[in-house]
């Protein structure tokens, strides 16, 4: 029997408004109240000072200079891929690659590690939640190698049984592609659990972490994921930059991605031999500003109690979900436990564009249309859905104005 | 709070009666042109079918399909408006249309058409939603251009 432990209190958390300027501002003359950014995040000060501090006094092009603004450079860009590090608790900085997003982390993994090891009939497993971008790489090795998707599906809740994996994933199986957290239904995932019974059939692990490095705690070494990718501009962080952790053992044996230069040992008019991992993978000039952007984020990330900021998150979205509870209109779709601050719903006769073009009127911003998970939009049996993101700069007020802008469009739609 | 006025033209009764209650809804026995139209901002997809005579008259249209209030209404608007009229009609309808949703010198619009369309003129205000207005026409363009011939058994 366990001992029951009541939770640990957390300090009220202030969300640091004063950081992020652009709340401040007004949109059709009412106050901007962004529930957007699962899509995109905003950017506090600190992160747009780092850039701006560096264009302004140590930029050059990183590697290979023997100048001394070029040293400079490179020593922040690879020193953001040590914060990187850091940030997911990666063994080595090595493991890090940086890439544009999320989207070229994963891609980089569809084209350079697994495309070379798909025979005809192999098998992929994904969850029908998953983002386009984690399924349309797996659909190129579906249409080129002969791969099957196999889909595991999700509980009507929203919630992942864990126990389906061990059904999805068979003899022919190669990869597990999840996501760590759900962009539409908020639901997070049991990766670590996952992982075990992936491993248990020798099968790797590649956790789509856009939506759950910003509001969980990732440590790649205790979740013993093979792959995770992330992307800078939903961490607070500049667009243009994101990452992907990959074992070192997966790294050393991944055939290079983009070819140009920066990636190479040597060219000659015959052969060209590869610079090892992580530069292999990362051709031409990287994005060096977006680097010092992505650390400045991650920094700011870790300068707050992030259990606090989780609490905090997640008392807007309990806050939202009882308030929409008496909309008898309003469906929301998932209600997983333990899920992050994304709240999704359909609501009877309102097409979620008209919805969302109210709220806009009223100054909230929510993302409306079928999320990039079509699928998912196909489970669930609708087109499209309305959805409000919750981060660490939003309010309670914030919430009191998008239930407001629910009241107001059915006034006028209902 | 004084409603937002553009938002006031933008949902006006009209446009709501129009998407609650569509004309012209529904598959169409005979079609001789049919059309599927797309939006992959939204997911939404309607269908145009016509029957076009041997004169080159739009003698029936309907259509199918789910989607925004703006999107609806335009479409059902739209079959109310053309049928009847020649394809060449249809066609310069569609033209005025499209410059008065996208918030352009309309002036080829007149009379009667323009009184009717005139409702959906608030949607130049919202340049995300232009598109929604535009599908339904779009669609039944590409209906008689040749899009997907219709089987007649």
């Amino acid at each position: 029997m366990m001992a029951q432990s009541k939770p640990r209190p957390v300090a009220t958390f202030e969300p640091p408004r004063a950081d992020f300027e652009i709340l401040s501002r007004t949109v059709y003359g009412k106050p901007l109240v962004y529930l957007d950014s699962a899509a995109s995040a905003q950017k506090p000060r600190q992160v747009l000072d780092a850039m701006n501090e560096f264009a302004i006094t140590e930029y050059a092009n990183v590697h290979r200079g023997v100048h001394y603004l070029s040293a400079t450079a490179t020593q922040r860009y690879e020193a953001a891929r040590e914060t990187a590090r850091h940030f997911l608790n990666a063994g080595a900085a090595e493991e890090i690659i940086f890439t544009k997003g999320g989207t070229e982390a994963i891609n980089l993994v569809s084209y350079s590690w697994l495309a070379p090891r798909i025979q005809p009939g192999d098998e992929i497993v994904l969850t029908v939640m998953e983002h386009h971008s984690n399924i349309v790489p797996w659909h190129f090795l579906r249409e080129r190698h002969g791969a099957v998707l196999k889909w595991v599906d999700v509980r009507d809740d929203g919630s992942v049984d864990v126990d389906a994996f061990d059904a999805a994933i068979g003899p022919k199986t190669k990869l597990v592609a999840v996501a760590h957290m759900s962009n539409v239904l908020g639901t997070v995932t049991p990766l670590k659990e996952i992982v075990v019974r992936a491993h248990a059939k020798g099968v790797p692990v590649l956790a789509d972490g856009c939506q759950g490095a910003v509001h969980e705690t990732v440590d790649v070494c205790d979740l013993d994921v093979d792959f995770y990718a992330l992307t800078g501009h939903k961490l607070y962080g500049p667009t243009g930059i994101g990452a992907l952790y990959a074992k070192r053992a997966h790294l050393g044996a991944m055939r290079p991605f983009n070819g140009g230069g920066e990636m190479i040992r040597e060219v000659t008019r015959d052969v060209v031999t590869y610079a090892d991992p992580p530069v292999r993978f990362e051709a031409g000039t990287p994005p060096i500003i977006e680097s010092v952007g992505l650390a400045a984020a991650l920094d700011y990330i870790a300068s707050f109690d992030r259990a606090a900021v989780k609490a905090h998150e997640l008392s807007l979205l309990s806050q939202a979900r009882e308030a929409v509870r008496e909309f008898n209109w309003l469906r929301v779709i998932g209600d997983a436990p333990g899920k992050g601050a994304i709240l999704s719903f359909e609501a009877e006769g309102i097409h979620a564009h008209d919805l969302a073009t109210i709220l806009d009127r009223e100054g909230v911003a929510v993302r409306a249309g079928h999320h990039c998970a079509q699928p998912l939009m196909e489970r669930f049996g609708v087109a499209s859905t309305t959805r409000a993101s919750f981060a660490l700069y939003n309010t309670r007020e914030d919430v009191d104005a998008l239930v407001e802008g629910l009241h107001k469009a059915r006034k006028i739609l209902g | 709070m004084a409603m937002d006025d553009s938002l006031r033209e933008l949902y006006q009764e009209v446009i709501l009666d129009h998407s609650r209650h569509p004309r012209h809804f529904g598959a169409l026995a005979g079609a001789t042109h049919t059309g599927e139209g797309y939006n992959p901002l939204c997911g939404d997809r309607v269908k145009v079918h016509l029957v076009v005579d041997d004169g080159g008259r739009i003698a029936d249209i309907k259509f199918e399909g789910k989607g925004c209030a703006i999107s609806q209404a335009s479409a059902s608007l739209m079959t109310d408006m053309v049928a009847g009229r020649t394809v060449g009609e249809a066609q310069k309808l569609m033209g005025g249309f499209l410059h008065l949703v996208k918030g352009e010198d309309a002036s080829d619009l007149v009379g009667d058409d323009r009184d009717r369309l005139n409702v959906m003129a608030g949607v130049s205000a919202f340049p995300m939603r232009v598109k929604c207005a535009t599908l339904a026409w779009h669609t039944m363009k590409s209906a008689l251009e040749g899009g997907i011939p219709a089987k007649t058994e």
